[in-house]
């Protein structure tokens, strides 16, 4: 059995014969042990504080090393810690491994025993072998994710809602209370349906570029109080690259009452953040603009990828740029001008209020499964998609 | 746009250091996206809203810092020469600061509301420079001054520094102290060579047809009547509010400097600013409200700084010419109305501390304290409306202040009405397999005339982008097949063959001038996938060679729409070949459900997916939703187990290829046998034996009754019947 000797000489040849030879030891000794049983001797033999082989080299070894030669042999020491620990750390789950007996053909008897009756025994199955998987299809990430903060928002008594792509001017913009001309218009870079010209401006087509524009719609039709969650595609002047696509997904919501507060908003928007990133996360907001809502916020919820410290373990958090900060969305309380246009149908802004948010379906699920690339989600390629069986 | 913190401490003594009042100003909306540079060189990168113009410039900012920290606002105060007027005006802001006076109401332009036009022109004895306006709609105001003597050279130091913060080239002490002013207070203006405006006087007018600008950038401009210009006697000198004229411009041989600073309408800038293709830091500004009463004082700071660099004298007053007063009415703020939108009450001290700070005057109506009359800052055209003044409460108050709460509900809660058929549709496709993919929805020209929307009868007119990202993609899809035989593509060229995706969607069109958006399931596989799929002892077609294996596949990729298919109440379904051009001609297959298309698929038409080079045969299916959700799901209905024996009959039979299984199935349908419960194929077989043009069926019938053990004289009769039948098709019956 191997055992520790005192190093003669102290060159990088010599600490890497002596390393090598306890290496070949550890080894061989791993390979053996069988049961728990025998894993513990094995732990105790190496690693026992009291006369355990570390300690001995750390003795032999490094201790009595002259001067000049102490840091060459720390560094060789610690080497071996490592191996040392890794191979009985290993050890540890190899014993736990039932060892079985291998088969072999001709020394097995052609018969079984069960329950007393002898059965004549079958050709022998490799358990081990890959099952036969029949091919089950994978939700798109981005449509799961969708249906996630829709699912939170419907067990907070919020109803679906829908509307059209192709969308006016009037809903897209004017009821949301962006001008004709208004300079809010550009952060929009919406794409316009041709041959519109002759149309009054309102009744002029386009792709709307949020989901805000279902928010008019169903107020049209439904009488306070309301809570819409509005999931949908729509589509912005972007050309594609990594992080923008011309067509994404939002979801929007919308709550109109009597007694709905930026305290409402805030606490519906917190609960849903913790219902869909987990518990511990928090939620921060501020001050932005949007035209069809007043006051309007961003908000923010602790970074889910590194828990709001800012890094993963030695490198820098990507997602929240080292912030602790994910800006997941844009919210505020609803603009009174907005209620201005469906006043008629019982919205008097002076006697109900009401918040409204929306978010990108797409980029909550790039940043909840790490993908580098938004257009990975529109190219249909099934490495990516199956990845999400 | 950026914004230098040391620029900043010029007005307000900020308490804190730099990147802790980048942080404070965020907390309050005025964000700093990003921070470069280290002390007197820091510069933030700010991100501001389109509503707050005021905030655009190291004053705003200033004031918003102010506002943080309780701390007085520091005057931005030109130090011109004295000259009656101007000193008159200093005296008459008294102790506050220029820019923040106008809350007093009195304007020191002396115009009565509403203002007459006063052309200063009339009043030679208050004027140098006369400026005529014609439309004081379009033009409000134009103050203007007269510099001369100066001297045209580099900027000093300071000035070149700190636009060199900002990126602003430093371009001479003129120009250079238009661009501070618009850094320094936000108000864009302009200055012109003097002594090249000709007929010595300013025409603000419209331009007309056919007139040329040569602006500042160089670019000889076009103009029309839209085009609002400033003019001198005889040619336009300035695209107004937008950029300068390039032959007016200062020159190192300038000498006397006419200063320019009005104010704009901002929807005629904004129109003129894109109809030119040209954004401006002062287009910028003014399209989004600059500040009424800051025109004279930029002319006097503007002034001011070429004085100081340049020398020069002030030969007159300002020239001030208002042709229409900014209407800023004073607004009921009332703390109820606080405490109903943001759900905490925000004390009155609080109110009357923070609005005070950005500029806002309070007057108290009533003894509670629970009202107030605010009247509104001249650089705040953002805000009219009490819940604007919320906002500005709400922000610097600090929203994360504010309670988390949820509200109560007591309304229904509803779901779309296809909702449940769309959850059915997806949860059985991806259990075939099918992987759940979404495309893009445009397509190109030549894709929407290639794929017409076959389902839905007569074809919708295609809607067409205006503003297309490109050719490939500047027609809203009118069917999924195309984007649907991308994705096919796609994988195919990336070496994945064994694929299966659906897509649920919309496409788009116009049908009778209404725009339709109907909805579309969308199927596709190539057919590695689907002859994988296929299972091993179920094969029907047990002929050698490729027409079996094609026969097969399809059936295989028909199984899958029947799966889909059969989620819905249907009493027939019934098939035939009536399919799109893009489908091959004999193994795709129209689905009639009750008479009504539902749906369409089989393998695609090899020229088709030559054009696409796709490297292997691909299926499609295309269901139209809209037809198949106006059935209801299946409901299912519970049949008693049987309790007595099933009995087969295996029948044997050659057919010309012409006859098909639909036939034969009706045939024997027809018969009516009460306890036949089922009638299908067992196996398939062409060549060998069987002649050309024929082949041979294996058919299995089950009999079973519900209410006893059946004889077998029934079944010899039964059996004798269905053989007949079969005949009757002109089968011929094998003997094993």
């Amino acid at each position: 059995m191997y055992s520790v000797s005192k190093l003669t000489e102290y060159s990088a040849s010599a600490l890497e014969r002596a390393s090598a030879e306890l290496r070949s030891a550890l080894a061989q000794e791993a390979v053996a042990v069988k049961n728990e049983a025998e894993w513990k001797i094995f732990r105790d033999r190496w690693m026992a504080r009291k006369n355990g082989v570390l300690t001995q080299i750390n003795d032999l070894w490094l201790k009595a090393a002259p001067k000049e030669a102490k840091r060459e042999a720390g560094r060789e020491v610690n080497l071996v810690k490592e191996q040392v620990e890794q191979a009985v750390a290993a050890a540890k789950i190899q014993s736990q491994i039932p060892t079985l007996p291998i088969a072999h053909a001709g020394s097995e008897p052609s018969e079984v025993e069960f329950q007393g009756k002898a059965f004549e025994k079958a050709g022998l199955v490799d358990i081990t072998l890959p099952g036969i998987r029949r091919p089950i299809g994978a939700e798109h990430p981005v449509i799961k994710t969708m249906n996630e903060i829709v699912s939170v928002f419907q067990k907070l008594g919020y109803s679906v809602a829908e509307g059209p792509v192709v969308e006016t001017d009037y809903y897209n913009f004017e009821a949301l209370n962006f001008p004709p001309n208004h300079p809010a218009r550009d952060t929009q870079d919406t794409l316009f349906i041709a041959g519109q010209a002759a149309k009054p401006p309102r009744e002029r087509l386009l792709l709307r570029t949020h989901t805000s524009p279902v928010q008019i719609r169903t107020m049209e039709k439904m009488r306070p109080p309301i809570r819409i969650v509005i999931p949908g595609q729509v589509h912005r002047n972007d050309p594609p690259d990594a992080s923008h696509s011309p067509m994404f997904h939002q979801v929007e919501g919308l709550a109109v009452d009597t007694n709905i507060t930026f305290s409402d908003l805030k606490g519906t928007l917190d609960h849903a953040m913790k219902a869909l990133f987990g518990s511990s996360v928090k939620t921060h907001f501020r001050p932005s603009f949007f035209p069809f809502t007043e006051p309007s916020a961003e908000m923010f919820v602790s970074c889910f990828i590194c828990g709001g410290s800012g890094t993963r373990g030695a490198e820098p958090c990507r997602p929240c740029k080292q912030t602790g900060w994910i800006e997941i969305l844009g919210c505020g309380m609803v603009d009174p001008n907005v209620f201005d246009f469906v006043k008629d149908k019982g919205y008097d802004p002076r006697k109900v209020s009401g918040f409204a948010f929306g978010m990108g379906a797409d980029r909550i699920a790039l940043l909840k499964y790490g993908v580098d690339d938004i257009q990975l989600f529109f190219q249909g390629d099934v490495r990516f998609l199956q990845q999400f069986a | 746009m950026k914004i230098s913190p040391q620029w900043v401490r010029d007005f307000v003594d900020v308490p804190v250091d730099d990147q802790r009042l980048a942080e404070d100003l965020t907390a309050v909306g005025i964000a700093v996206e990003g921070i470069s540079g280290s002390g007197a060189r820091t510069v933030f990168e700010m991100e501001i809203g389109t509503n707050r113009p005021d905030a655009m410039n190291h004053y705003g900012v200033a004031r918003e810092a102010s506002a943080i920290y309780e701390l007085p606002l520091k005057p931005s105060q030109p130090k011109l020469p004295g000259t009656p007027r101007s000193q008159a005006q200093h005296q008459s802001k008294a102790a506050t600061a220029p820019l923040e006076r106008s809350t007093s109401k009195k304007k020191q332009t002396s115009a009565a509301k509403p203002a007459p036009k006063r052309d200063h022109s009339n009043t030679p004895a208050a004027v140098s420079f006369p400026i005529h306006i014609e439309d004081p709609e379009l033009c409000p105001r134009f103050s203007a001054r007269v510099v001369r003597g100066v001297t045209i050279k580099k900027s000093p130091e300071k000035v070149v520094h700190r636009l060199g913060l900002l990126d602003q080239r430093a371009i001479n002490n003129a120009v250079d102290a238009t661009n501070y002013v618009l850094w320094e207070i936000g108000k864009p203006t302009h200055v012109f060579d003097m002594d090249l405006l000709e007929g010595g006087k300013i025409i603000v007018r419209r331009a007309s047809n056919g007139e040329t600008l040569k602006t500042l950038d160089g670019v000889e401009r076009k103009l029309t009547e839209e085009d609002l210009v400033v003019a001198d006697a005889k040619k336009p000198v300035g695209l107004a509010g937008v950029m300068g004229g390039f032959d007016t411009m200062i020159t190192d041989k300038t000498r006397n400097v006419l200063i320019e600073s009005a104010w704009w309408d901002p929807v005629t800038i904004r129109k003129a600013s894109r109809r030119h293709g040209i954004h401006t830091d002062a287009s910028h500004r003014f399209e989004r409200g600059a500040d009424f009463e800051s025109t004279v004082v930029s002319c006097d700071r503007v002034a001011d700084l070429i004085l100081e660099s340049g020398g020069g004298q002030l030969p007159g007053d300002v020239i001030d010419v208002v042709g229409k007063m900014m209407d800023q009415a004073p607004i009921a703020l009332h703390v109820s109305e606080v405490r109903r939108i943001l759900g905490e009450k925000v004390g009155a001290s609080e109110i009357f501390r923070i609005l005070k700070r950005l500029g806002f005057t309070l007057i108290p109506a009533g003894q509670e304290r629970e009202e107030f009359t605010v009247h509104i800052p001249s650089w705040r055209l953002d805000v009219e409306r009490e819940i604007d003044l919320i906002e500005e409460i709400a922000r610097l108050h600090g929203y994360d202040k504010f309670q988390n709460t949820l509200p109560a509900y007591s309304g229904a809660v509803t779901e779309p009405p296809d909702a449940a058929k769309d959850r059915t549709l997806r949860t059985r496709a991806l259990a075939l397999g099918y992987n759940e993919a979404v495309s893009l929805t445009f397509i190109s020209h030549a894709d929407a005339e290639r794929f017409l929307s076959h389902c839905s009868g007569s074809s919708p007119a295609v809607l067409e982008l205006e503003n297309p990202l490109s050719e490939e993609a500047s027609v809203m899809r009118t069917s999924m097949a195309p984007g649907m035989l991308d994705m096919l593509g796609w994988n195919l060229n990336r070496g994945a063959e064994n694929v299966r995706l659906f897509e649920m969607g919309t496409v788009y069109g116009v049908t009778d001038g209404v725009r339709v958006e109907p909805k579309r399931a969308c199927l596709g596989a190539t057919v590695v996938a689907v002859k994988n799929s296929l299972p091993g002892g179920g094969v029907l077609d047990v002929s050698q060679g490729e027409g079996a294996a094609v026969a097969e596949a399809f059936r295989g990729f028909k199984g899958d729409v029947e799966n889909l298919l059969a989620a819905f109440e249907c009493e027939a379904l019934i098939y035939d070949r009536q399919t799109a051009e893009y489908f091959h001609p004999e193994r795709s297959a129209l689905a009639w459900m009750d008479g009504t298309v539902v749906a369409q698929f089989g393998q695609v038409h090899p020229e088709v997916a030559a054009v696409r080079k796709l490297r292997q045969d691909v299926f499609l299916a295309e269901i139209d939703l809209q037809k198949l959700y106006a059935r209801d799901l299946r409901q299912v209905r519970f049949v008693p187990l049987p309790k007595y024996p099933a009995v087969e009959r295996d029948f044997s039979f050659v057919f010309e290829d012409g006859v098909s299984f639909e036939q034969i199935d009706q045939a024997v349908r027809a018969l009516r046998v009460n306890d036949l419960r089922s009638f299908v194929p067992a196996e398939i077989f062409r060549g060998g034996a069987i002649a050309a043009g024929k082949y041979s069926i294996l058919l299995r019938a089950t009999f079973q009754s519900a209410e006893r053990t059946l004889r077998e004289d029934e079944v010899a009769a039964w059996s004798g019947r269905i053989v007949t039948a079969l005949q009757g098709l002109g089968g011929v019956q094998r003997r094993e």
